[in-house]
């Protein structure tokens, strides 16, 4: 393979390939502009996908991938600029377009329908309509070929995460393509999952295909494309072989600038437990929930304990079961500083000193159409002065706003803007800080950095760090395996309700963690940091 | 070029000022060409409906007399729809207070009871509006049932449970068999504010209740609550706060209002019981609501320009044998435009030329 | 014996409006929209039928008037639901405020007048088999058609691809866009297909059920197609029963005041709407933990962006 970095120049229009035959690119997009209101989500950029090559497109969340994939999917018409397809130039009036001519798609937030079954799912997604029953043998002999078992009956809402994708794969298989998009496909797998995901991706290749794979994961890029298109703020920066670089060269790329490691420094003194779950469980609260089943946790001042998992096996029930927002059955299979709190809601809990940050932005942990400082009351109004007998004292809730972007350097346009103006960054900081600034006992955060940038996120996580430093017990659930080896002490893996016992941070290996992410029993025995550590306490 | 709806980043404060006034400018125009349609005189037509009863006191005064139920009904479904919940059964609360209230006046009539009745009346009118209004509060907090279909459906049972009253038990002996309960007791009477007036002191509660609710919804944390549930439930209840025990509240309070609205309407100005006490108070109410972009002051302003259209459709029906109905046609007309200008605060509408053609061309 | 036969004939009768109306609305809500003007697009069908069959002297013309009628008041709904993303519930509301107004002033004209009512099917022999020959073979058209519709419906929703687009659409608007379904178009058909429905079931009133027209005369038979939809779970075959069951709780109030029990007759007549509350009730409650049937996207508000 040639070196087919160009590092630093904007518009490259052919890639002279040293010493092999010029090849045509299966797709070219040239000078690709989209623009909503007065931002840019893409600017002028230009792509090359040649024939049997997995391309990535490297980028922090908000650098425009996903807006040039959807250009290119025929989601999205661009503002300016043109696609080739296999050398002819192509305008794509949507998705069924793009897919007549052989360019399908994998969604991040998939395009499934949870009440209709697999079968029909399928259907939906394929360009002519067949007789069902043909549909089915098709699905169930490219599920077969590809190693992607599936049943065509079975409803989706009843599917496990990696089911689903595998539906969207197969689905994207059958239209027999020529290009497949894959949006940050490995993000709700597991690393055993994504393994296989991968034989699977280079099977595609082998057979001649085109994958344009979207990630911000330096290290699967690294394993799995051949070349790599780097995109920041919405701008081309570098089409490189990734396997030429380092992940920090990568980094740089991505980011504009070295991205500071967390400083882990904090200051460890006899620990307590401040939060203790004991056996808790939770029903599933309709058909698409699902289970807690005797979950035991120790959280201690000064620590930081991860929860790693792939989605959907209990994060949001163990969430909403501390939070309060769904209650225990008993008071004491939650204990906040020792206080039985398992059948308190979430305003006395509170009070006793815990905080909460959901992983929703927008709708949960924040109100959109609010301003910031009726978004500081939302959480605030319980301890602080915000509230006298009934009354809002509204110097007292914009003051908490101003506050909370003061110290967590939340950008805004205005004072007292509406939550919805704020980028997803600032938003996540505003909600972190909020509940930073109340000084917790006890701190639940979720997905503390996800679609954030690096820069935002990279303060969150050092303001949790330093939060513990202070003696707060802090709980991350997180899907991030990086994030969650980067600050916790120990890390704990729920799968299907169960949680396992904690590893300590450093004992935590990427397969171990993965297998327990894909629910293989590991002994208590091989974890003798929990039993130590509960001694100690 | 097509049309596209696309989300602000703000809400356009200046928009939401305006839109109740470019609601009503549209709504005058679809008038205009409504009575140009059945071949009125549109100029005349409008100086009857709109113009006319500004210009006498009497005409001032029953607007004031239309506008009191029409305010009190509407600031307590505001309240409701605020927070997301559809109470849109205010007619049948309004009636249900109407009876509890006018049980005290019919049962002591001519008994010669002291001052105590009236207060008494209007107690238990907002305390009959209230629980009539708890029914669908409850079905849909206890059993999840759509408050929407089942407080509507109390409306019909209301209408008839009242005229059973006023035909059978309540029935005034001497009344020549009109079902109607007696005239109600002085004492059992909202007394006017001036003479030769209808104006009555129920239309100074209304305003004590507009400036209630303003402080309610806007300063206090219960106020926020409300508001807070309506935008974002989820953030509602992550914030702790209880939103089965906020659909009892608001349905409580809407239908407490609502049915103090019907006892005063019932001592005031009718001064008895009978069938057709309400001309849709309770329907109208909800345009009013959205007119005043379910704000109290706004609902104060929208209420009395609803009113106005009222008094000037009776006009018009003698002056110019149009329908009543026009009215609510015209009602009908204007909460479209309200709501299809409400939708202008948080998006903005762009032309889009199709720059490109559908097909994919090759050169 | 002929008590029964009399009485199975009015409930049909009586459940024939209500099938029509609500077997739009089923197709409009699993679209994913929830259309609550239906009252107001069945009083605008009942007056505009009436007045086009007067008018016309033909049933048949009075009946495509109700529809026009229906199917024009759900285009102002789509306009405001669809092309401005304005909240359902209340312009469902508007609608049927701005229905009932309109109804009456083009009714007005019409109050008093009577019309030869739609013919009933007479088939020789057929028709005069004892007890079943009236009943199976003795209706007149709207019924065979809505009977007609709602096995159509099932077919159209279970056994075609265009029925599973538009489940699609009522399960995930953005999957179904992200596939490059035109969730707002397919939509739009659906809402006009519904007031199409709404309007025919408010002419079948004047032009079959009783031959005059009356302000208000659907007495909140739209209301009461919606809470059926809910009640039947969105499909079509369980909406059949629950319309001939509302229309027999119908039918009741009007057999016992003809038996003359001494029931204040405001009771009897109220029991539809009793009955309504109660059935939401019941279905709601034992729906609980199963979780609601209802499409995903019902009455949420879908802005693509592009």
């Amino acid at each position: 393979m040639a070196n087919r970095c160009i590092t630093g120049t904007p518009m490259p229009n052919t890639f002279p390939s040293a010493g092999s035959e010029p090849v045509a690119p299966l797709l070219r997009a040239a000078g690709i502009s989209k623009r909503y209101g007065n931002c840019i989500a893409n600017d002028a950029i230009h792509l090359d996908v040649y024939p049997g090559e997995i391309h990535a497109i490297l980028g922090e969340n908000g650098a425009g991938k996903s807006t040039l994939v959807k250009v290119i999917y025929g989601l999205i018409q661009p503002n300016a600029g043109e696609l080739r397809f296999m050398g002819r130039r192509i305008v794509l009036a949507g998705p069924a377009a793009a897919r007549a001519l052989g360019i399908a798609m994998v969604f991040q937030h998939f395009s499934l329908f949870e009440n209709l079954t697999v079968a029909e799912n399928v259907a939906l997604g394929l360009p002519l309509p067949e007789p069902f029953a043909a549909i089915c043998a098709r699905l169930a002999k490219t599920a077969l070929a590809y190693g992607l078992p599936l049943d065509p009956r079975r409803e989706v809402w009843r599917l496990s995460v990696g089911e689903r994708q595998r539906i969207e794969i197969v689905r994207a298989l059958m239209q027999n393509p020529k290009l497949l998009i894959l949006d940050e496909p490995t993000a709700v797998l597991t690393p055993q999952e994504a393994d296989q995901l991968f034989v699977v991706l280079n099977r595609l290749k082998n057979e001649g295909r085109s994958i344009l794979y979207i990630s911000h994961k330096l290290d699967e890029v690294q394993r799995l494309c051949d070349t790599a298109t780097v995109l920041r703020a919405g701008k081309k920066v570098a089409t490189c072989d990734p396997r030429r670089e380092t992940a920090a060269s990568l980094a740089r790329m991505m980011v504009g600038a070295d991205v500071d490691r967390v400083k882990a420094s904090r200051a460890r003194g006899a620990s307590v437990p401040r939060l203790v779950i004991d056996r808790l469980s939770l029903s599933a609260d309709g058909p698409h929930e699902g289970r807690l089943k005797e979950v035991s946790l120790k959280v201690c001042g000064g620590e930081i304990v991860g929860i790693a998992g792939v989605a959907g096996n209990g994060q949001d029930e163990l969430f909403a079961a501390l939070s309060g927002e769904r209650l225990a059955a008993n008071a004491e299979t939650i204990l906040i500083d020792g206080r039985a709190a398992g059948l308190f809601g979430v305003t006395e809990r509170r009070r006793l000193g815990a905080a909460f940050v959901p992983e929703e932005r927008l709708g949960r942990g924040a109100v959109p159409r609010m301003k910031l400082s009726e978004n500081a009351l939302l959480t605030g109004h319980v301890a602080s002065g915000m509230v006298k007998r009934g009354f809002i004292d509204k110097r007292e809730t914009l003051a908490a706003a101003d506050r909370i972007a003061a110290t967590f350097d939340v950008r805004k346009a205005k004072r007292d803007p509406e939550a919805a103006s704020l980028s997803g960054g600032n938003l996540q900081k505003f909600m972190v800080g909020r509940e930073i600034l109340r000084e917790p006992g006890f701190l639940v955060v979720s997905q503390p950095t996800w679609g954030v940038d690096a820069g935002a996120a990279a303060t969150i996580r050092q303001a949790l760090i330093d939060l513990a430093g202070r003696g707060t017990a802090v709980l991350v659930i997180s899907q991030d395996l990086d994030e969650l080896a980067e600050i916790s002490d120990r890390i704990a893996v729920i799968f299907d309700g169960n949680l396992s016992a904690p590893l300590a941070a450093s004992a935590a290996s990427r397969e171990i963690l993965g297998l327990l992410m894909g629910g293989a029993a590991i002994e208590p025995r091989a974890c003798p940091q929990e039993e130590k550590h509960a001694v100690d306490a | 070029m097509r049309l596209m709806l696309e989300p602000r980043a703000e809400r356009s404060a200046l928009i939401a000022v305006a839109a109740p006034l470019i609601a009503i400018a549209l709504s005058l125009v679809t008038a205009v060409i409504l009575f140009a349609v059945m071949g009125k005189n549109p100029i005349v037509a409008l100086d009857v409906y709109f113009v006319a009863p500004l210009t006498d006191p009497y005409s001032l005064g029953e607007i004031a007399v239309k506008a009191t139920p029409l305010v009190m009904v509407a600031v307590g479904l505001s309240l409701c729809y605020v927070a997301n919940i559809w109470n849109i059964g205010a007619e049948g609360q309004f009636l249900a207070g109407a009876v509890a209230g006018s049980w005290i006046a019919v049962s002591t009539n001519g008994s010669g009871a002291g001052h105590w009745v009236l207060p008494a009346m209007l107690l238990l009118g907002a305390l009959g509006g209230a629980l009539y209004a708890l029914i669908p509060a409850i079905c849909k907090v206890r059993f999840g049932a759509s408050e929407i279909l089942t407080s509507l459906m109390l409306v019909y049972v209301a209408n008839l449970g009242l005229d059973y009253l006023v035909r059978g038990p309540w029935r005034d002996p001497h009344g020549l068999n009109f079902p109607m309960t007696a005239d109600f007791d002085p004492v059992a009477t909202v007394p006017t504010l001036f003479d030769g007036s209808r104006v009555h002191a129920g239309s100074i509660a209304a305003l004590v209740v507009v400036m209630l609710a303003a402080v309610f919804l806007g300063r206090t944390i219960m106020g926020f609550e409300i508001r807070l549930v309506g935008a974002a439930p989820r953030a509602a209840r992550f914030s702790g706060f209880n939103a089965e025990r906020l659909v009892l509240f608001t349905f409580a309070i809407s239908g407490a209002l609502a049915g103090l609205a019907g006892i005063v309407e019932v001592a005031g100005p009718v001064g008895h019981l009978q069938p057709g006490i309400s001309p849709g108070y309770g329907f109208t109410a909800i345009i009013v609501a959205f007119l005043g972009r379910l704000n109290p002051v706004g609902i104060l302003i929208a209420g009395l320009f609803l009113a106005l259209t009222f008094i000037g459709g009776e006009g018009a029906q003698i002056a110019m044998k149009v329908p009543l109905d026009l009215t609510k046609v015209f009602q009908g007309i204007l909460l479209f435009y309200v709501l299809a200008c409400d939708s202008l605060i948080v998006h903005r509408i762009r032309f889009v030329g199709m720059t490109r053609k559908p097909a994919h061309a090759a050169p | 014996m002929l008590l029964l036969e009399a009485v199975i004939v009015s409930v049909i009768a009586a459940s024939t409006p209500l099938l029509l109306a609500a077997s739009g609305e089923l197709i409009v809500e699993r679209a994913g929209v929830l259309n609550l003007g239906v009252e107001g697009m069945m009083i605008m069908g009942a007056a505009c039928g009436f007045a086009g069959a007067y008018l016309t002297g033909s049933i048949l013309i009075g009946a495509l008037c109700g529809i026009a009628a229906g199917a024009a008041m759900s285009a102002i709904f789509a306009t405001l639901t669809l092309g401005l993303a304005v909240n359902q519930v209340a312009t469902g509301l508007a609608l049927t405020i701005l229905g009932v107004g309109l109804s009456g002033l083009i009714g007005a004209g019409f109050v008093g007048q009577k019309i030869v009512p739609a013919a009933h099917l007479y088939l020789p022999v057929l028709t005069d088999l004892p007890f079943v020959g009236r009943i199976l073979f003795g209706q007149d058209a709207f019924v065979y058609m809505s009977i007609a519709l709602i096995i159509a419906i099932r077919l159209f929703l279970f056994r075609t691809r265009l029925g599973l687009v538009l489940r699609a659409v009522g399960d995930n608007h953005a999957s179904a866009y992200a596939l490059g379904y035109p969730v707002l178009r397919i939509r739009l058909c659906a809402v006009l297909f519904g007031g199409a429905c709404a309007g025919l079931g408010g002419a079948y009133l004047p032009l079959a059920y009783t031959p005059f027209f009356v302000s208000e005369m659907t007495a909140g038979r739209g209301w009461i197609a919606l809470a059926l939809v809910v009640f039947a779970s969105w499909r079509p075959g369980r909406l059949f029963g629950g319309a001939y069951l509302f229309g027999a709780v119908t039918i009741l109030q009007l057999h016992t005041q003809a038996l003359g029990l001494d029931i204040p007759s405001q009771l009897m007549s109220s029991l539809p709407y009793l009955a309504t509350v109660v059935v939401l009730v019941l279905i709601s409650r034992t729906r609980g933990a199963a979780g609601s049937a209802a499409p995903a996207c019902l009455g949420l508000v879908f802005v693509p962006d592009r």
